[in-house]
């Protein structure tokens, strides 16, 4: 094809990851560039010449790709409404639209970037010295400070996209699909675990896929391609690529992210096989676009078929920048230079000297000039640690590639549970005392030489399968691996007199910024983390970590292992709030008898997780809806969808006793057939439900709970029960049944019409009884309990028979002038009677005396939940009662609930419920009062809204039917 | 640009003299003990050397300066509780956050934001007038708002119908505010060391040495220290470490958790908080998103994170912010909530004599932060129990004068 750059190799071995058939043209900042079917953003980029992809974060200093592995934040760009996009792991597609961030202008001239010039105004820490004077001045500078951070942006209408979740199930889980990860889960699954592979990338293979073994390319592909075809016939080895795990929490519980899904994994055995984060260099301007980790640079090449620059200096102390120098000849690069921070040896060392590159031992890059890319860098000899000479050449070049070390990825391991040591052998980070069920592989385990990885991994993953399979482990394998020490340098910091050398790219740190955290007192690592920033950013610290420790450990004269390390949190990638979300299926629960309040143009209101009828009608006519519903019950009848109302089903032989034990009043010798009250305390004796205890045999219970509280009653009898060792099952039937409350004077009428072997004349089946038959061929349990004040029947019935009993009672109440109503209006019938809704006329301290339901407490109880609390606050004396009121005032405004009563300037009380009745022509409510201003005729004061005062006065509750003679009749 | 960052540009070395003076060794004796280097004890001990002139005051800290909750919280301040004792003691803590940059001279980034308290249900409209009443009534600003005025003052959030818990209105506190939490402990803990006050990190106290009922020092990982008077402040292990002087409390501990997303520009002003969903979030100076909801289910002494605190979070948030789905989670963490049956704190004089508590601080410690110190350090020397802090002693739990802040606090933070 002829959209082929100058930075593309047209070579075999390289650009294993695009399809050069299938070129493909995207926009960056509003320019056209060409990339390939397979390309990441990043390297579409790169390979068409452009370099630059950001601005840093404080300094607006250029950045270009440092991991190309979606492991820097320098690769943070805008993708449509989606901030902060890796492109060095989002796919280019044809047409893309990518929007570079943080910057003013555009990117090659952002204006942003004076802020460069200013570093040496704002040491570390600088917005916590100033700002603040005089007080008040920091809200006018927050705001700018606050448009300077952050980096990409949020569309305020972008729309949630489909996300969704699945559950995995695994007998061994291995995270990484490079040599270790591929042996280990090979091992695992020929050891007959099930096992599951999951990596990253699209591709098997690690650092196989681009890397060398010994001096090797072909060794490391021919091991590659081996272990794939190996994986690959296994049965029992599920393998899952271009997925990562995120998070490993307690008990092998594993969160994975795989395009739009979320993976939640449950695993007997993890081994994390993840690898290890390239470490940079610290020397000035170190951040140049074109400085970037050797790795970087073989992917680059090696997946696809990018050069990373025409002329290299490498900056290396071990054999794997070697290595890369002999990747960049195979892909027609110049390289300038190999600078060896010591006197690395070995096959690669002796191949690249064998091809004439030039070596400069025991020195290191000091300085990079450049903006936009680098263009040469300054090297010097080592003298000391983190000392040098002045510099001694500068090379012309256009890439830098480093290769100084690497930190072991223990995330995963620190979120599950492993500490994280520093291992002064080998200099880097090691996880110790993981907890059961997980493990490590690979360089994530400390191990490098390729023979020590493989032999490692293999008894690592048929360990686990014998620990999944229950069986003993065995011994432990060798974790030694002598070729580990040579890895990472263990000082590659050179400190600039001029600044500007960075430790936190994210965070533009430099190694001053370090020093002088731990000068300004903020001498832990802990402190130096959250004073500094250091690790705070996207990366999370990847890249800074291991060199803030070090020059932490300088500054103190405190070795590293002593100086300690900051917490991994999980998740180890940023995870979109939208694939925790998912489908953010929040169910929402229809009664059976919904489709018929819809049909009867019901507006509904949400009580947990319930859709209720509030009332039937338009919503402009609310209150005159209400009212005749009011009207309806009061004067012929009504009816009311109550299955919401939570069901308890409890049996067996310590069921009254159990009963007798959750609940305030007594209940061993309630008649069978009949109903009582129930009132719940917690152990501080506060009224947390109410409902009622039907007795259906001597040792079955079919008890009510409200809506809003069932769960937490259903949870807290099971936990009672237990406690208890009490001989009883607790069902939770909410569900399983339905229920209205017929009521009215006209309700008796209407269910007499209805053919039953229920016989409801008022001597059979008096108030508070209970009665199981049929009604209309439907099975139901009638309760005879009155709510709303007037003559009723709670008729429940299985769930499945919920709609045919509206339709049956509907019908037959036609000729009757009944209506349905909706919670609105029986929260005014129930207040006209004076009854009390718990959570509404309770708060989080009622007790049951101070609510007037001192009758509900059986006094001669030995125990029941609360009774001991209740007893004290009996013997001590309460200082507020619940009492009824009514406005004596008729034309002053109607009070809300909550309003407060006010005595002498002071909050005294507070209204809890409050209606205008429709029946009593007045307005009447519940208050909370003071004792010595309970006695009926005691007048006070409401405060209303827009502060004016409204007179009432205490009445006798109920407001309505005072002798109770409708509900009984 | 301020002019006093010109002498960091015009000096050779870093100019600054350190915010720590650190002591390497303990002394025998101290007039006052104070475990737990978070801020409230680090507050108590400025304001003892401030306020009443006790400065030999050693800080006892078992791990890093003020890396228990004091790190973990999520930053909210805010006075609109419900109880006249508990807006009125917020109250006074709001005042002096306030000032609070000025007067431990380092920039906490005090930041008024307007703080949402969304009602999806009448109940929480309800509770929402009664905490704007009592809230007025006692000077502080809060006003019951409707979803109309919800979606007028923050304009990105969904308040439609169409929402699974449609917005139904809010409590609406403007002063409500986000401050740097680790600024604050600093900033007592450097203004407390400039006065003499002694802290000691990876000082452990294993045992509080108690001779005929009065507290007279502890041991340490370091050895015995004795003290004239000993206060803990200790979130996360009040039970613990008051057992050791004999006391139990009526406390649970329940972890707490929180998450933070990538930094973003500006996009979110206000505080918002959603007790029926389980949410809350504000967006950090720097551009973060802070973010948190119930705690746990179950207690513990743990501080592990989960996946299902950050699905349920999520999902409730998305409903509010519907935007930010493609938004990314940075770091989650947990702290530890040690909560009370009535919601408040405890606060003051305990049976064992000279022995002071500062406990019980739930989800709601940091906001207190100032005012805990001040009233405690006043505690603390006098040997008497604050008016402010009265309604919060420890002994109402056997005379049942609990404060009952449930409905301004369970989600509130």
């Amino acid at each position: 094809m002829s959209t082929s750059s100058p930075a593309r190799i047209d070579k075999p071995g390289f650009g294993l990851l695009i399809d050069r058939t299938k070129p493909l043209s995207f926009t960056f900042d509003g320019r056209l560039f060409n990339g390939y079917q397979g390309d990441t953003i990043a390297s579409a980029l790169y390979g068409a010449g452009q370099v630059l992809l950001s601005r840093s974060f404080k300094y607006h200093r250029p950045r270009g790709a440092l991991t190309m592995n979606g492991l820097d934040a320098n690769t943070l760009v805008q993708v449509a409404d989606e901030p902060n996009v890796r492109a060095d792991l989002h796919a280019v597609t044809p047409g893309l639209a990518v929007v570079s961030i943080n910057r003013l202008g555009s990117l090659e001239r952002d204006a942003f970037s004076i802020m460069d010039y200013f570093g040496r105004f704002l040491p570390v820490g600088f917005y916590y010295k100033t700002f603040f004077r005089p007080a008040g001045v920091w809200k006018y500078f927050e705001r700018p400070i606050r448009i300077m951070a952050g980096l990409g942006t949020l569309d305020p209408r972008a729309e949630h996209k489909y996300y969704d979740k699945a559950y995995l199930f695994t007998d061994v889980l291995v995270v990484g699909g490079g040599q270790a990860g591929l042996e280990a889960a090979i091992a695992a699954a020929e050891g007959g675990a099930e096992t599951l592979l999951i990596e990253e990338n699209s591709e098997l293979g690690g650092s196989l896929l681009y890397g060398r073994v010994g001096d090797s390319r072909d060794a490391a592909d021919t091991l590659r391609r081996d272990l794939i075809t190996r994986a690959r016939g296994i049965k029992n080895l599920t393998i899952l690529t271009s997925t990562v795990v995120s998070g490993l929490f307690t008990d092998g519980w594993a969160a994975a992210i795989s395009g739009n899904r979320l993976l939640k994994i449950r695993t007997r055995q993890t081994i994390v096989a993840a690898g290890s984060f390239d470490q940079p260099i610290v020397f000035r301007n170190n951040d140049r676009p074109g400085i970037l980790f050797a790795t970087a640079a073989q992917r680059l090449m090696r997946l696809y078929g990018v050069r990373p620059g025409n002329r290299a200096v490498i900056a290396t102390s071990n054999t794997f920048g070697y290595e890369t120098a002999l990747d960049l000849l195979d892909a027609g690069s110049e390289v300038a230079a190999i600078v060896d921070l010591g006197t690395t040896t070995g096959p690669a060392v002796e191949a690249a000297r064998a091809r004439g590159i030039r070596i400069v031992t025991n020195a290191t890059p000091v300085d990079a000039k450049g903006y936009l890319r680098v263009e040469s860098v300054g090297i010097a000899s080592i003298t000391a640690q983190g000392k040098t000479s002045s510099v001694t050449d500068w090379i012309t070049c256009d890439c830098v590639l480093i290769s100084v070390g690497c930190s072991p990825a223990l995330n995963l391991a620190s979120h599950a549970g492993a500490k994280v040591v520093f291992d002064p052998a080998i200099q880097m980070h090691r996880a110790v005392n993981a907890p059961e069920g997980v493990s490590l592989a690979g360089s994530a385990a400390g191990l490098w030489s390729p023979d020590r990885v493989s032999t490692h991994a293999k008894e690592t993953g048929a360990i686990a399968a014998r620990l999944a399979a229950g069986s003993p482990a065995g011994s432990q394998p060798d974790a030694t691996d002598p070729g580990a020490a040579s890895i990472t340098h263990p000082y590659p910091i050179f400190k600039s007199a001029k600044g500007k050398e960075f430790i936190d790219f994210d965070e533009d740190l430099s190694v001053k910024d370090i020093i002088n955290s731990v000068k300004d007192g903020y001498d832990d690592i802990q402190l130096v983390k959250r004073y500094s920033t250091a690790g705070l950013g996207p990366s999370q610290g990847r890249h800074a970590n291991l060199n803030t420790i070090r020059v932490v450990s300088a500054v103190t004269g405190k070795p590293p292992e002593v100086i300690g390390t900051t917490t991994f949190r999980p998740p180890l990638v940023p995870e979109k709030f939208a694939h925790m979300a998912g489908r953010a299926f929040e169910p929402t629960r229809l009664t059976s008898m919904h489709r018929r309040h819809e049909e009867l143009g019901a507006q509904f209101m949400t009580a947990g997780l319930w859709l209720r009828p509030a009332y039937y009608g338009a919503k402009d006519n609310a209150a005159r809806a209400i009212e005749d519903e009011v009207r309806a019950v009061r004067n012929n009848a009504g009816l009311i969808d109550v299955s919401t109302l939570g069901g308890l089903d409890i049996r067996g032989p310590d069921a009254a006793a159990f009963i007798d034990r959750m609940y305030t009043w007594a209940y061993e010798k309630q008649p069978v057939g009949r109903a009582r009250y129930t009132l719940m305390t917690d152990i501080a004796g506060v009224v947390i439900d109410d409902g009622v205890a039907c007795r259906l045999a001597p040792n079955h219970y079919y008890v009510t709970a409200t809506t809003s509280a069932v769960d937490q009653v259903y949870r807290a009898m099971t936990w009672f029960n237990v406690q208890w060792k009490t001989d009883v099952d607790v069902a939770n039937v909410t569900a399983a049944y339905s229920a209205v409350n017929l009521a009215g004077p006209k309700a008796r009428d209407i269910v007499q019409s209805l053919s039953s072997d229920i016989d409801f004349s008022k001597d059979a089946f008096p108030y508070m009884g209970v009665r199981t038959g049929t009604l209309a061929g439907i099975p139901v349990r009638v309760l005879r309990v009155g709510f709303v004040g007037e003559a009723g029947y709670e008729i429940h019935c299985p769930a499945s028979f919920g709609e045919a009993l509206w339709d049956i009672l509907m019908t037959a109440g036609k000729p009757h002038g009944l209506k349905p109503f909706g919670v609105e209006a029986q929260r005014i019938l129930r207040l006209e009677k004076g009854h009390i809704i718990v959570g509404q006329d309770t708060d989080g301290l009622t007790n049951p005396i101070e609510a007037g339901m001192e009758w509900a407490l059986a006094k001669k109880k030995p125990f029941y939940v609360g009774k001991r609390s209740i007893d004290m606050q009996a013997a001590k004396g309460i200082t507020r009662k619940l009492v009824g009121f009514t406005v004596t005032d008729s034309a002053a405004p109607t009070p809300k609930d909550c309003h407060l009563i006010i005595r002498n300037g002071a909050i005294v009380g507070r209204i809890t419920s409050v209606v205008k009745s429709p029946t009593l022509g007045k307005v009447v409510g519940l208050a909370y009062l003071p004792l010595d201003m309970t006695e009926t005729g005691h007048r006070f004061e409401i405060r209303v809204d827009g502060g004016t005062m409204v007179s009432a006065e205490v009445v006798p509750t109920p407001f309505y039917d005072p002798d109770n003679a409708r509900q009984e009749i | 640009m301020p002019f006093a960052l010109l002498k960091y540009a015009l000096s050779r070395e870093h100019p600054d003299d350190p915010h720590f003076r650190w002591k390497p060794d303990l002394k025998k004796t101290y007039d006052v003990i104070i475990i737990g280097a978070g801020g409230h004890g680090l507050a108590a001990a400025y304001h003892l050397a401030k306020d009443h002139g006790i400065t030999n005051i050693a800080v006892l800290e078992k791990g890093w300066l003020a890396g228990g909750n004091t790190a973990r919280n999520t930053t909210i301040v805010r006075a609109n509780y419900l109880t006249p004792e508990g807006v009125a003691f917020y109250k006074e803590s709001v005042e002096l956050f306030r000032t609070l940059s000025n007067e431990l001279d380092i920039n906490v980034m005090y930041s008024e934001r307007g703080h949402f308290t969304l009602a999806h249900t009448d109940a929480a409209m309800r509770t929402a007038r009664w905490r704007a009443e009592v809230n007025k009534h006692m000077g502080v600003n809060s006003e019951v708002i409707d979803a109309a005025e919800v979606k007028r003052i923050c304009p990105t959030m969904n308040v439609t119908d169409e929402a699974r818990y449609p917005v139904l209105g809010a409590l609406y506190h403007p002063p409500g505010a986000i401050a740097r939490h680790d600024a604050v402990a600093w900033g007592y803990a450097k203004e407390a060391m400039k006065r003499g006050v002694e802290v000691h990190t990876q000082t452990e106290v294993k045992k509080i040495l108690i001779e005929n009922g009065r507290a007279i020092g502890v041991e340490t990982n370091r050895g015995v220290i004795h003290a004239a008077k000993v206060m803990q402040a200790v979130a996360g292990s009040s039970s613990h470490v008051a057992r050791m002087a004999g006391l139990k409390l009526p406390i649970k501990t329940i972890p707490l958790q929180a998450c933070v997303s990538e930094p973003v520009k500006p996009i979110l002003d206000q505080i918002v908080v959603s007790g029926s969903l389980h949410v809350y979030i504000s967006q950090s100076a720097r551009g973060e998103m802070v973010m948190g909801g119930a705690t746990d289910a179950y207690g513990l002494y743990s501080s592990r994170s989960t996946l299902d605190f950050k699905e349920s979070l999520m999902g409730h948030m998305l409903e509010l912010f519907p935007f930010m789905g493609e938004l990314r989670i940075l770091r989650q963490w947990a702290g530890m909530a040690d909560m009370t049956p009535d919601f408040s704190p405890v606060m003051g004089l305990t049976p064992v004599e000279n022995y002071y508590i500062d406990a019980g601080w739930g989800t709601w410690g940091f906001k207190a932060t100032p005012v805990c110190g001040k009233r405690m350090a006043e505690c603390v020397a006098t040997g008497r129990q604050p008016d402010l802090l009265k309604p919060f002693a420890l002994s109402r739990f056997n005379t049942f004068d609990l404060v009952g802040e449930k409905g301004a606090a369970s989600v509130g933070h």
